[in-house]
């Protein structure tokens, strides 16, 4: 008997029972654009960005379990097009200054950016307050470039067994905390050891004075387009940036 | 100059403001960045008063404050697409001292003014074949529409050819040694990311013959323009004043790194061997209502007299020697022709900085041979401080960095000087001696005041950096009556 399958964009991708649609193609190694998703980590699907369409209907990748059969979109004009509008946003609420980030060339949001050829920000930027927390010794907190993922929430509570990260607020207020009395990296446990420093997606947690150590165009995603990056996205692991 | 009661002659008209005609030249063309030049003219067509106003500004040492440090030197160079190595470098000199790296490594200062000198090469190649040989070959007032880098290509395709090759190649250097051509990332506190390979190094040497012959080319075509009409050129725009510019410990020149040193107008030495570090203590800036550009003076002689000029000519008439040969023979010819004296005119400026584009060319050259370019200890650190200050002689002068930085490693306070800020008051100086000497009563045209504009680029000022502004638009200038009204507007694409 065949294994099941699901038809992505037209070929039979076969998995398991329990694999999500995300989990199919990667296995797979056909990339659906993701920034929260993390193989080693429960799905949550809050980015939107693995958003694809399942029997005709709009779901996420990272949480709907695959069924056999179901036929699913991905890598199309409509979908890529909705995806370029969710980062655009993502862009415009933080403070993104990709040309003197640590992280360019290693940032998937930037990396996304490119792999869905967004050219504008197109909206009007909020250029939010949210200042730096250098206060750790080992480790930077710039909340200037969070897009509330929650990997860093997910690996400090399930991983690291700390809990050092929360979301805090509501709504368009909604930012990322440190859960200290002062609110203050250096007040609580975390190293630069734990999951949770190795896991974010974009340049909030970023290790001290090593700015700029790999040169422009050796870097991640300068080598090569992350939609090209499959495997190695499934097999990212501590230690691994990105 | 002359000074009166309320600053320099011509700076501020004595006549009553409201009575006098404005001109202004907004943009002022083929610089980099964003100006504009005003003139108050009496009834009689005679010049009252003379400004070169910077209009805009942006202001990275307010935003640069709370970052950590390491972004530094990536983030400060984007205020230029021009010389951003020389930022770059600036930067991350500074903050050499922050992380303790007190002495660099051999391959890091070798690849970090190898990068240097391949942005003096192509800086000065850009600004001389591109931005003023339309003027110096064609006339200060010939067709407008003729003077520039096209003109040039049409009437004078082997001099285009080698300009844009030139500097092409100076960018090639940029590229292998920061990573980009624009905006790279080779510096970073404590010395540099990456060594330029062997294959590299090889295809560079394969061309570097011909780069050194044309910079040498590139000199005589200054020399031959000067012997042409010295008449214009050691005397359009001149004024007298002091010199600044590094030296190296032996008075050699070197753009990388020195001390400070000042000669007075008549060459003789004011300070020497001054550390860069205190360099608050050797300079002031002063503030005035009329321009976001401050204007920096020797705080021990004070504004009046304490002004002086960087770049170019300050750098080649200020060291005692050039450390390659065939730059070091053309800079000899340059003192010569001053018989005796600092030459102060600044058409001498082109060709000084056709010196300093030989000179980068032969330095090149022989660094290319170097292997300690292909090396693999790239960085180094020491003990930590809170503060470092960064100089470098960037294409147009003598540029400054300063930052503190606290225990977070966030930087608090940044201070800049740079290089078209140096040469503030002596721009104006320079436009006040041409509108007197050129425009004074005669009806303006455009090729009159494109006299003024000349004068402006012998600096190079680069206004982007000087009040980090961003901005190249074409000239535009205003006829307006004694009312205000608009009578006249001339454009270049009119």
């Amino acid at each position: 008997m065949n294994p099941p399958s699901i038809l992505l964009d037209g070929l039979p991708v076969p998995f398991v029972n329990g694999q999500t649609i995300m989990d199919a193609a990667m296995a797979a190694e056909i990339f659906i654009p993701h920034l929260c998703h993390h193989p080693e980590f429960k799905p949550q699907g809050s980015c939107k960005l693995c958003t694809v369409k399942a029997n005709g209907r709009y779901v996420s990748a990272c949480t709907l379990p695959a069924r056999d059969g179901m036929e699913v979109e991905n890598n199309t004009p409509d979908l890529n097009d909705k995806r370029r509008t969710l980062l655009q946003m993502l862009f415009v609420e933080g403070n993104h200054f990709c040309p003197s980030c640590e992280k360019s060339g290693n940032c998937m949001l930037q990396a996304l950016a490119y792999e869905l050829e967004m050219l504008s920000p197109h909206f009007d930027p909020f250029y939010p307050n949210r200042p730096v927390d250098a206060s750790h010794p080992e480790v930077l907190l710039d909340f200037n470039r969070c897009i509330l993922c929650e990997l860093c929430v997910r690996a400090s509570r399930d991983v690291d067994g700390k809990s050092v990260f929360s979301l805090s607020g509501r709504g368009i207020t909604k930012h990322l905390i440190v859960n200290a009395e002062s609110g203050r990296l250096a007040d609580t446990d975390f190293s630069w050891a734990d999951k949770a420093a190795h896991v974010c997606p974009v340049g909030v947690i970023l290790k001290k004075r090593t700015g700029f150590a790999v040169p422009i165009g050796k870097r991640r995603y300068d080598v090569e387009p992350i939609g090209m990056q499959v495997e190695r996205l499934a097999a990212r692991s501590a230690g691994e940036e990105g | 100059m002359r000074q009166t009661g309320q600053g320099f002659e011509l700076e501020t008209a004595i006549a009553d403001a409201g009575t006098l005609r404005r001109v202004a030249i907004d943009p002022v063309s083929r610089v980099e960045g964003h100006g504009k030049v005003t003139l108050l003219l009496d009834d009689k067509d005679r010049v009252q008063q003379v400004r070169l106003h910077i209009v805009e500004f942006r202001g990275f040492e307010k935003f640069i404050q709370g970052r950590p440090y390491w972004e530094v030197p990536v983030m400060v160079q984007r205020l230029c697409g021009i010389c951003p190595v020389s930022h770059h470098l600036a930067a991350a000199k500074a903050l050499d001292h922050v992380v303790g790296a007190s002495r660099l490594t051999a391959s890091a200062e070798k690849l970090r003014r190898l990068m240097h000198y391949g942005q003096i090469l192509q800086s000065h190649a850009l600004h001389f074949f591109h931005l003023s040989a339309p003027d110096l070959l064609f006339g200060f007032a010939s067709e407008a529409g003729r003077r520039n880098i096209v003109g040039v290509a049409a009437a004078y395709p082997e001099v285009a050819r080698q300009g844009v090759l030139l500097r092409k190649f100076g960018q090639e250097v940029i590229r292998l040694t920061a990573g980009k051509r624009v905006h790279g990332t080779g510096a970073i506190p404590g010395g540099v990311n990456r060594a330029v390979s062997r294959e590299d190094r090889d295809g560079l040497l394969a061309d570097v013959g011909q780069i050194v012959g044309w910079s040498r080319d590139a000199v005589q075509l200054v020399k031959r323009l000067h012997a042409a009409d010295p008449a214009l050129y050691d005397v359009f725009g001149a004024f007298r004043s002091n010199s600044l510019s590094l030296v190296r410990a032996d008075g050699a020149l070197d753009f990388y790194d020195g001390h400070l040193r000042v000669r007075d107008a008549d060459g003789g030495v004011l300070v020497d061997g001054f550390d860069v570090q205190n360099y608050h203590q050797l300079i002031r800036e002063e503030v005035k209502a009329w321009s976001y550009m401050k204007f920096p003076f020797l705080a021990a002689l004070g504004p009046r007299q304490g002004w002086y000029k960087v770049g170019p000519l300050a750098r080649v008439q200020n060291c005692d020697f050039i450390p390659t040969p065939l730059a070091e023979a053309e800079r000899r010819e340059l003192i010569d022709h001053g018989q005796g004296k600092p030459v102060h005119a600044p058409l001498a400026y082109h060709w000084a900085r056709m010196i300093e584009l030989l000179h980068a060319a032969e330095t090149i050259a022989e660094l290319l041979h170097d292997d300690d370019l292909s090396g693999s200890e790239l960085s180094t650190h020491g003990a930590r401080a809170r503060e470092g200050v960064g100089v470098i002689e960037a294409p147009r002068g003598t540029l400054i960095h300063h930052y503190q930085v606290d225990d977070d490693d966030l930087v608090t306070t940044c201070d800049l000087i740079v290089s078209t800020t140096h040469n503030n008051q002596p721009m104006n100086e320079a436009i006040r001696r041409v509108a007197q000497r050129y425009l004074n009563g005669r009806e303006l045209t455009e090729g009159l005041l494109n006299h003024i504009e000349v004068a402006i680029r012998a600096f190079d000022p680069c206004l982007s950096c000087a009040t980090h502004a961003l901005g190249k638009m074409p000239l535009q200038l205003e006829l307006q009556d004694v009312a205000g009204a608009v009578v006249g507007r001339l454009s270049s694409a009119s």
